[in-house]
């Protein structure tokens, strides 16, 4: 497997998805988006190397990956600082101080370091998911859905921080919010029963403004593409 | 409080049924002749209750111990956690109760078969407990800690084993219910100390009050052990987040 090559997974999963090719662009956020239950979770699992629990005939190539899902998967019983460090510790490597406190400024927890995850707020848990994502400083990072059990304010504010945070990073995000994928994806691909197919990605660098003309534009028409 | 005004009731109830009735003493005492049982038999009733709750503590101990080095030992050899889970089941369905008698055989008339009697109480439930827990790790965690390279022990120590730890938890709160009555029923079968042998006695000899000082201390004893236990165990577990 050659490192430098762009994650792809080819293939098909009978009685899931039909054959299809999902190829990432090296560098940029591709959003993959569709309803839920059409195997887009299947997709990253197996980018993740992941137990899948359908069967997949193809390929996948990938590359070491860190992952952030929905569900913050912060270890309840480890404090912010020690769940950013996370995977030194489960590597048996030393953790490294500067670093964990690098990635709590840049996510803005400072004054949190301490505190065990059922003392956060949602979003501070997702912030912390992120850092720890971050931290890990991997060459491909998958979100699975990372931000759809936050409110529409939050989700606004930590999707523009974890697009920025993750400037010149390989990233596959999937989702089921148009809104998002718009906002957030340099590729946007939606993803149905019968494949995947490509949709235009509004102009501009991504954060874009949730209420530029284009974004809102670009959002109608994939709802449109999700209902039809 | 409420608990003290239900227990307080009850006990004037009994005491009216017993004076109502004229039942004789050796049949029912009313809760006043039990208490001044207890004081008149306290130094019967001391030893004897100091010797149940080492049986019962030491019991706790081992019994805890093994069930945890057994649940990590099953979640570590996958084909031993395969072979041992159905035989874990097996054993529950057998009544302790009735090894009592062999168990006395075997270790004789000593300390050493009530602690087992002990150990074999609580030592089914706490490795159940665990095993489950530590084959049931939270699923997000997993992913996170598979993608971030965690090897088999990486994983079983920072994650399965912490994690497991609510479950593990139940399964000491039910071991450390169950405990005092494995010493007292060890104490029934073969034994001249402890409260399950005073109990015996005093009920071969008519000394119905005494039985039932020797219940109520058995019962204050169980409670008081349950009490410590949970507590440390609440605050083990909120230290660590959950």
């Amino acid at each position: 497997m050659k490192t430098d090559a762009a994650p792809r997974v080819a293939g098909e999963a009978p009685g899931l998805f039909a054959p299809l090719d999902l190829t990432l662009a090296p560098g940029r956020i591709t959003c993959l988006l569709g309803a839920s239950g059409v195997g887009k979770s299947t997709l990253l699992r197996l980018l993740a190397g992941l137990p899948t629990g359908v069967e997949f005939r193809g390929t996948v190539s990938t590359l070491p990956c860190a992952l952030m899902g929905q569900d913050a998967g912060l270890f309840p019983w480890l404090t912010v600082a020690q769940n950013i460090g996370l995977g030194a510790r489960l590597r048996g490597e030393a953790a490294d101080p500067a670093r964990i406190a690098r990635m709590i400024a840049a996510v803005g927890l400072e004054g949190l370091e301490d505190r065990l995850p059922a003392q956060l707020s949602g979003g501070q848990r997702q912030r912390a998911a992120l850092a720890r994502t971050l931290a890990e400083d991997r060459p491909l990072v998958l979100l699975d859905e990372p931000f759809s059990a936050l409110d529409a304010r939050l989700r606004l504010q930590i999707g523009d921080m974890a697009a920025r945070l993750l400037q010149g990073t390989t990233v596959l995000m999937v989702t089921h919010d148009p809104a998002e994928a718009a906002r957030l994806g340099d590729r946007i691909l939606v993803m149905t029963p019968a494949g995947l197919a490509g949709h235009p990605a509004p102009p501009g660098p991504v954060p874009r403004r949730h209420d530029a003309p284009e974004v809102l534009a670009a959002q109608a028409a994939l709802t449109e593409r999700l209902l039809a | 409080m409420r608990a003290l005004l239900a227990i307080a009731a009850a006990l004037m109830l009994w005491e009216g049924f017993v004076r109502l009735t004229g039942l004789p003493p050796y049949l029912l005492p009313g809760p006043l002749a039990v208490g001044r049982a207890l004081w008149v038999h306290r130094a019967e009733l001391a030893p004897a209750a100091m010797l149940t709750a080492w049986e019962t503590l030491l019991g706790l101990g081992l019994g805890a111990a093994l069930g945890i080095v057994t649940a990590a030992a099953m979640a570590t050899v996958p084909r031993l956690g395969r072979a041992l889970s159905p035989a874990l089941v097996v054993s529950q369905a057998i009544p302790v109760f009735a090894l009592a008698p062999i168990l006395t055989l075997w270790l004789g008339f000593g300390m050493a078969p009530k602690v087992a009697m002990v150990v074999l109480i609580v030592f089914v439930p706490v490795a159940q407990a665990l095993y489950d827990g530590l084959m049931a790790p939270p699923a997000a965690q997993m992913d996170v800690a598979r993608t971030m390279g965690a090897g088999r022990w990486a994983e079983l120590r920072h994650l399965r084993f912490p994690a497991a730890l609510p479950r593990l938890a139940s399964g000491l709160r039910l071991g450390a219910i169950y405990a005092p009555v494995g010493a007292v029923i060890g104490e029934w079968v073969g034994g001249a100390r402890g409260l399950g042998a005073l109990m015996i006695q005093a009920n071969g000899r008519m000394k119905t009050d005494l039985m039932f000082a020797a219940l109520i201390v058995v019962v204050a004893l169980s409670l008081s052990i349950y009490g410590t236990v949970d507590r440390a165990l609440a605050r083990m577990l909120r230290k660590r987040g959950f």
